[in-house]
């Protein structure tokens, strides 16, 4: 997927964590800011790398400002602030394909 | 990747509570707290512009995060909105047990809801037949056509009421009484009890109101319901004791599903337990006694 | 050198016969020589002491570069009377190189951070250490190596000379001429002063200073005007509304209920729940929730609290009045309901905090004590606790009575959700060790119950009360399940502060803070 404009995902709640995708050129940007940075920032990079690689986005700026989310949240933010980008987020989504 | 059991469509469900799908602080370990089933809202608790993010919440919930004898629910969106296709997608790829139809008025609204999670089960790969459904009546015309949409389809185990838009539907409000609320009870009681499937009270908001709760509860309890939805973790404790049987119960119980069972193997249909009659129409209800004692704790034999 | 907790204490801080930590009591029967301090002599029949302004009363003390001045914390985060001596201190008189030995500290002392980095203020020892100074501290940027003791282990060094107070600052709601003070009856009352009580004894100087002068004589005082040199009277000694929260209010959430219940199950199914047994609580969600289920324990065995000790709000005053308990008798209090109490309601008593917990004088409360209920911020597999460091290595916490009431009691129960956000407060090993694994019995979680392996007959009872209990490896492994195993913090070499056990004995070291990076 290609980000398209910018989009946002998340909250700054507690076990939450706000995504921000912008489009740019020149591979991925990844800004991360964590409340847990010590014992999991390396953690966090991962799953968002991983995630934006399953969606098969190259290219962006992307923003992650982490309240202490569970993996399984970040993911669902990072998608969703990707879908979001490209106006796909509300219906027909791959449950299963590249989401999983 | 968690893989949850095939969903059971008579099982104990005493207590339901809601969760919001966008909290993930909420739904996280939402069965610590021992209800019998969670409802993760898509619904009410989700804004407008949030349904989509609410969504990838809930997969990645539902296959991340192990609930173990939890039965999961989803409420998803009425079929008014645009979004009740995409939240059925989701439920079944996701694994949901049960799929709770907001607002339902007719058996055709079951209907469609059935045919779009059948049409999800293919999809996905999943088990045709796999997804439970339950209704969620919330008008008068809902509460009128109650028995046709208990009926309406083989994946429907039960069927609740939601005091909320009833009250407003019908221009009242809560009464300690409860006789705002006594006719539509009574009478989706009883299309629930003649269709053969569950029934489920609507939820007590006031949470300071302690004794309040305990008298609908009760109430609950005498008039036949199999449980309540709940908004609060502190509010499980008190359903489950109220709506635990008696010792004097399960020991009736007990002593009658045994007689039943020795009394089957010798071939004999009639049989007394102290000194009582008693034949195979009472061992449904003995059985349901057993189940309800051994998830209360108090009845730890093998008979159920 | 490793000690009894397997942390290794840096050789040059074992000097002058400090020694490392080895285990519970194992001071026990030994000897010590108390310091007495130099203290001047009032002959001459005085009108009052007042003097003008801080300032003065410094230099009536012969405040000089290089002393150690000491705080008490029952001002909370609504305390003025750090900053303003400080100030007074380091602008006025201009003096540097000084040592805050104080009961706590707290984000109301951010000032304090300022002079830290300017140099002014070099040594800080403390059970509390929070916001900006915990911050300049774990970076670094104090002088002398910060040390950290428990409430109880601060009397005792006080006592042992370990300490020496150039000068005591009494912050006091209601003081008469000559010094006689106490926590009530002014307009920032705190009830207790007892952290205050030990330093008027063995301070060389003492300062009152109070923003409520009354007619003499201030009586029963808490700091007695024997040992007082000066009163200064200012404006206002702290926030009322920060100093005594409006009602500890028992926490609603049901995951703190939910654990607060378990609590209350485990201290019911021992054999020290019996009429008259004695019971402390921190303030925290779940451990002042246990007060409820306790007391409905207590109302179906029909029996009664003896004693209750600590920190004391609302709850527990309720629990006094409706004649539950026998006695309370408390060294600080945090809510209006437990200030307007003490020694005012009968049989609530005030302490001082080496009568509370000094593990070195000749029986403290804590060494009755058959419950305690604690809060962690986190536990290892060792049953190790941690309240003074956060994940991220910086200081923000306190001991606070921590270890004493563990090391004293026959039962003490943690209480903790299993994980805060990602962070698995179960874990392999902890930050800092605060209270040593020795002193802790059973932990409760949201997800299970564990009980430490040293106290067998705890494990019996709880079997035998059905009560479920899992090991601690086993609920560390469910709290790394679900947010995965952490990275260890880092740290550089350098050590910032010294954390002391109770005994005097060294505990563990906190070590300044590495900036995260993603390179490894």
């Amino acid at each position: 997927m290609q980000i398209e404009k910018n989009a946002v995902a998340g909250t700054l709640e507690s076990s939450d964590a706000m995504v921000t995708v912008e489009p740019a050129e020149n591979g991925i940007e990844l800004d991360i800011s964590s409340s847990v940075m010590n014992q999991y920032g390396r953690q966090i990079r991962a799953t968002v790398l991983e995630t934006l690689e399953r969606l098969d986005v190259t290219s962006g700026k992307v923003t992650v400002v982490d309240k202490g989310a569970l993996d399984c949240t970040l993911k669902a933010r990072v998608e969703c602030a990707v879908f979001r980008s490209c106006d796909k987020s509300a219906a027909g989504i791959p449950w299963g394909g590249v989401i999983r | 990747m968690i893989n949850r059991p095939t969903p059971e469509r008579f099982r104990l469900r005493r207590t339901m509570m809601f969760m919001n799908a966008q909290k993930p602080g909420l739904i996280k370990d939402a069965y610590i707290y021992g209800c019998d089933s969670i409802m993760l809202d898509l619904e009410d608790a989700v804004a407008e512009n949030q349904k989509d993010a609410a969504r990838f919440s809930l997969y990645h919930a539902l296959k991340t995060i192990d609930y173990g004898k939890t039965e999961v629910i989803v409420r998803i969106n009425g079929l008014d909105t645009p979004h009740w296709q995409e939240d059925i997608r989701v439920c079944v790829a996701g694994g949901a047990d049960g799929i709770r139809i907001a607002k339902c008025e007719s058996a055709q609204d079951v209907k469609t809801v059935e045919a779009a999670v059948t049409e999800a089960e293919k999809e996905f790969g999943v088990e045709v037949g796999r997804t439970l459904l339950m209704a969620a009546l919330e008008s008068p015309k809902g509460v009128l056509n109650a028995y046709e949409i208990c009926c309406a389809s083989e994946r429907m185990f039960g069927v609740a009421i939601s005091g909320g838009d009833f009250r407003k539907c019908m221009q009242t409000k809560f009464d300690p009484s409860g006789i705002d609320m006594l006719v539509a009870r009574g009478q989706m009681l009883m299309a629930a009890r003649a269709a053969g499937i569950q029934c489920f009270d609507t939820v007590f908001t006031d949470l300071d109101d302690n004794a309040g709760f305990e008298a609908e509860v009760r109430q609950n309890k005498a008039m036949g319901f199999d449980g309540k939805s709940l908004i609060n973790p502190k509010q499980i404790r008190l359903v489950h004791e109220i709506f635990a049987p008696t010792e004097k119960e399960v020991l009736q119980a007990e002593a009658m599903v045994s007689a039943f069972r020795e009394a089957a193997a010798a071939g004999i249909g009639v049989f007394t337990v102290n000194g009582k009659m008693v034949d195979v129409a009472f061992i449904p209800g003995a059985e349901r006694t057993l189940k309800l004692a051994k998830a209360c704790g108090m009845y730890e034999g093998d008979l159920v | 050198m490793k000690n009894a907790v397997g942390r290794e204490i840096p050789d040059f801080l074992l000097e002058n016969g400090k020694e490392v930590y080895q285990g519970k009591n194992y001071m026990d029967g030994k000897y010590v020589q108390k310091a007495s301090p130099k203290t001047r002599r009032y002959e001459k029949p005085q009108e009052s002491k007042i003097v003008e302004t801080i300032k003065d009363a410094l230099i009536q003390c012969g405040a000089r570069d290089g002393m150690t001045f000491s705080f008490h914390h029952h001002l909370r985060e609504g305390d003025f009377v750090v900053n303003m001596v400080m100030k007074a201190a380091i602008e006025e008189l201009g003096l540097k190189d000084l040592t805050i030995a104080a009961s706590s500290l707290g984000a109301a002392h951010d000032l304090i951070a300022d002079y830290i980095e300017e140099g002014k203020v070099i040594g800080i020892q403390t059970s509390g250490i929070r916001g900006r100074m915990g911050q300049v501290v774990s970076e670094g940027k104090l002088k002398t190596t910060a040390i950290i003791r428990s409430h109880g282990g601060r009397p005792r060094a006080i006592e042992a000379g370990e300490v020496h107070i150039d000068i005591a600052f009494v912050g006091a709601p209601t003081s008469d001429c000559v010094g006689n003070s106490r926590g009530i009856g002014g307009k920032s009352n705190c009830g207790s002063l007892g952290y205050a009580m030990t330093d008027a004894k063995f301070a060389d100087h003492v300062v009152v200073i109070t923003d409520c002068l009354v007619d003499f004589p201030n009586m029963p005082a808490s700091v007695e005007a024997i040992d007082v040199d000066a009163v200064v009277v200012v404006d206002s000694i702290g926030n009322p509304k920060k100093i005594a929260s409006a009602a500890a209010r028992i926490s609603q959430n049901p995951r703190d209920l939910m654990m607060a219940e378990n609590v209350a199950k485990v201290i019911a199914s021992t054999p020290y729940f019996k009429d008259g047994f004695s019971f402390q609580t921190g303030v925290g969600g779940p451990s002042l929730a246990a007060n409820l289920f306790l007391e409905k324990y207590m109302d179906e065995q029909g029996i009664k609290m003896g004693w209750a000790i600590g920190g004391i709000c609302k709850p527990m005053v309720e629990l006094l009045k409706k004649g539950k308990i026998g006695k309370v008798i408390d060294v600080q209090d945090f809510d209006l309901d437990a200030v307007n109490s003490i020694n005012q309601t009968p049989n609530h008593f005030e302490m001082s905090a080496s009568q509370y917990a000094n593990p070195a004088n000749k029986g403290a409360f804590v060494n009755k004590l058959d419950f305690v209920v604690l809060a962690a911020l986190e536990i290892d597999t060792g049953f190790n606790v941690n309240v003074l460091t956060g994940s991220d290595g910086v200081l923000r916490g306190a001991p606070g009575g921590h270890p004493d009431t563990a090391a004293g009691s026959k039962v003490c129960i943690i209480v903790t959700p299993l994980v805060r956000g990602r962070m698995a407060t179960v874990c392999e090993n902890v930050v800092t060790v605060t209270t040593p694994g020795d002193c802790v019995d059973v932990l409760v979680t949201d997800y299970g119950i564990a009980v430490n392996p040293l106290r067998q007959d705890l494990i019996e009872c709880l079997d035998k009360a059905g009560i479920e209990h899992v090991t601690i490896e086993s609920l560390k492994e469910k709290a790394y399940s679900m947010v995965g195993r952490p990275d260890p913090v880092q740290f550089e070499d350098k050590v910032v502060a010294v954390l002391e056990a109770r005994d005097g004995t060294i505990l563990d070291v906190i070590r300044q803070i590495k900036p995260f990076t993603f390179e490894d």
